[in-house]
């Protein structure tokens, strides 16, 4: 039964982990950087649900779709006002620029929210589920945060495959100036994807908040860092990829903590990322990408 | 000094101004005119510089991130107060005893950087730099489980499970690492003086790279791998020996942070990403590829929050915004371009005032 617990926890925490890559694995796929403001856009989404449950008392739902608005607002205007203007710049320029936001954003939330860890309330209350004559308790959380992220994962995948926007986000990751070619608006595409991305790491990080309640500046950080681990893993630009790297993550996390070391479990994820990346650098579902002379 | 090169020029400049530095910085000491806030940051500058010159040698002339500096100087913070802890009692003479723990220190982070540089130099761009970020955690663990004790019947090691050592210390038993307690009572060996040396050196080794056919080699992996593997450089090779050397330097600065402190933790404050990215705001405010540059931001913004308490909670603010700030008025297309018009009119003017003269 222990076994079995420990596997649902993995797989509720591989969930958050999934949403999260999958806001990384689409905004790599098409601007081709890494976003590493997104861990903190989670952060800022956790502090906007908190605040409006908390000091407003409105209900977890409507603090939800408040985070996920300002989020988006804020994914939007970070991708307008600092990695816009160096889309033809240098990897290494824009990366440093994505961790300067990064910093920007922890720094900002330290000033206004203050060091003290704040203690989150679920944003889900509902009864927990006894199964196995109450041998095996699954708490309501980890029941919504893996339903949340499956209609997630399927919605997305509609959204790609179906729409319209869906397919010009395919075609500018494919080729960006081809897809121009073709009268895709390829910034307002890049816009969208960031919006994507901002929403679900709202909903991302409300989720991981009802599971681990404190809350300080730096609690996007390391879920952020470790949601890029679950994208590479998965193979970065393939959304069925950032859900399964996501999860088997998560699942790796938990037993380290279980079996191993509450203390190494960090450093167990991280070589994993290591071993990965030494053994098959292009994830388990990433495409081998030849790079033009 | 005529038949100098341009770039030999610059580099005594660079030789001169610290030691100009140094000599100001003795003789206000001195004569007591340094204040002792003044004095006791003295040595964490030059901890800064060193590591910075080391990053910027990663960042500037390899032209990869690297998010693991901080993690290099760890180990060889670690590395280098284990070794001295250890042979405290047989060597007495403290400059011998610092150099050993240094070329311990050195040669551990060197090591560690090769290590790192097996996986991570076939990788590119970002994910060379979440592979170096995970690194710097991973070590940051690890050193917060682990436990070494000199004991009566040998040396006991544990990890995870310090509870299972017992140390008495009244029978001369004693912790060389005690988990996330870290080292304790690492006796005081650096100081100014030798954190300047370090920094010559390490200016001296870098210079040298630069400046070398292997520099070049780098420098021409950074502008174009495809074409400098197209003209027969081996890449993984140089890229190995800029990252090793970049890694030692970050790890020499360590040895001279463990020994400028009595007990030595791991901490994310002093080894974690923070210090990683507070490094490279040095870099990259000083200039990728000016070590001069990182030396002065160092120095400058280690100094500045010292002098201004107030403006302590606004100080990584600013850094973040500054460093933002930076990178796109130095590499946004549109900037560049900018730049570029205002240099030309400038010249224009002057050139045309020539004439009329």
């Amino acid at each position: 039964m222990d076994f079995l617990s420990y596997l649902i926890n993995g797989i509720s925490l591989g969930s958050v982990y999934a949403i999260i890559a999958l806001g990384y694995t689409m905004v790599y796929g098409i601007a081709k950087m890494l976003n590493f403001a997104h861990g903190d856009v989670i952060m800022v989404g956790c502090y906007i649900v908190f605040m409006m449950m908390g000091k407003a008392g409105v209900p977890p739902i409507v603090a939800i779709l408040g985070a996920v608005v300002i989020c988006t607002v804020l994914g939007m205007g970070i991708e307008k006002l600092a990695y816009k203007p160096l889309r033809r710049a240098t990897s290494l320029a824009v990366l440093i620029t994505a961790i300067g936001v990064s910093y920007f954003l922890q720094n900002s939330a330290l000033l206004i929210f203050g060091a003290d860890s704040k203690s989150f309330t679920s944003v889900v209350n509902l009864p927990n589920l006894q199964l196995a004559g109450g041998k095996l308790t699954i708490s309501s959380t980890t029941l919504v945060t893996v339903i949340v992220c499956i209609v997630i994962m399927l919605a997305l995948s509609f959204f790609i495959k179906k729409t319209k926007a869906g397919q010009a986000m395919l075609a500018v990751s494919e080729d960006k100036d081809a897809a121009m070619l073709m009268g895709i608006n390829a910034n307002a595409t890049i816009s969208l994807t960031f919006a994507i991305g901002s929403c679900l790491a709202a909903i991302a990080g409300a989720l991981f908040c009802s599971a681990y309640p404190v809350l300080t500046p730096y609690t996007g950080s390391m879920p952020g860092i470790k949601a890029f681990t679950a994208a590479v893993f998965g193979g970065i630009g393939s959304i069925p990829g950032a859900f399964i790297g996501g999860i088997l993550l998560g699942v790796i996390e938990i037993f380290a903590k279980a079996y191993v070391s509450s203390q190494l479990s960090d450093a167990i994820v991280f070589a994993v990322l290591i071993i990965v990346l030494l053994v098959r650098p292009t994830g388990i579902l990433g495409k081998k990408i030849h790079e033009k002379v | 000094m005529k038949n100098l090169k341009k770039s030999s020029k610059d580099h005594l400049i660079t030789y001169g101004i610290l030691l100009l530095v140094y000599i100001v910085a003795e003789i206000l000491i001195k004569t007591g005119n340094m204040s002792s806030l003044m004095q006791g940051i003295l040595v964490p500058v030059c901890v800064y510089s060193l590591v910075a010159i080391g990053l910027n040698l990663c960042v500037g002339y390899l032209g990869e991130l690297s998010l693991g500096h901080a993690g290099f100087m760890c180990v060889g913070a670690f590395c280098g107060a284990y070794t001295t802890k250890m042979l405290q009692g047989t060597i007495n003479n403290e400059i011998l005893l610092f150099t050993i723990a240094l070329v311990v220190g050195v040669i551990m982070a060197a090591l560690f950087g090769f290590l790192v540089g097996i996986p991570v130099l076939r990788l590119k761009g970002d994910y060379l730099a979440i592979v170096t970020l995970a690194f710097g955690e991973i070590i940051k663990n690890i050193i917060n489980v682990l436990y070494i004790a000199k004991c009566s019947d040998g040396m006991k090691v544990a990890i995870t499970d310090g509870g299972a050592i017992e140390v008495d210390e009244a029978i001369g038993e004693m912790w060389l690492v005690n988990g996330a307690k870290g080292i304790n009572r690492i006796p005081h060996l650096s100081n100014f003086t030798i954190g300047m040396i370090l920094i010559f050196v390490a200016l001296f080794v870098v210079f040298h790279l630069v400046d070398s056919r292997s520099g070049r080699a780098i420098m021409a992996i950074r502008d174009n791998r495809i074409a400098a593997e197209s003209v027969g450089i081996n890449i993984t090779k140089y890229k190995m020996m800029a990252f090793v050397i970049s890694a030692a330097i970050a790890g020499a600065g360590g040895v001279l942070y463990a020994h400028n402190l009595s007990t030595l933790t791991a901490t994310p404050t002093n080894f974690g990403y923070n210090m990683s990215i507070m490094i490279l705001v040095f870099v990259v405010l000083g200039g990728m590829g000016s070590f001069r540059g990182s030396i002065i931001a160092a120095t400058i913004l280690t100094i500045l929050p010292e002098g201004l308490r107030g403006l302590a909670d606004y100080r990584m603010l600013i850094y973040s915004v500054l460093l933002i700030s930076m990178m796109l008025f130095n590499w946004a297309p549109a900037a560049v371009n900018w730049k570029k018009k205002v240099m030309a009119s400038i010249n224009n003017k002057t050139s045309k005032k020539g004439q009329v003269e």
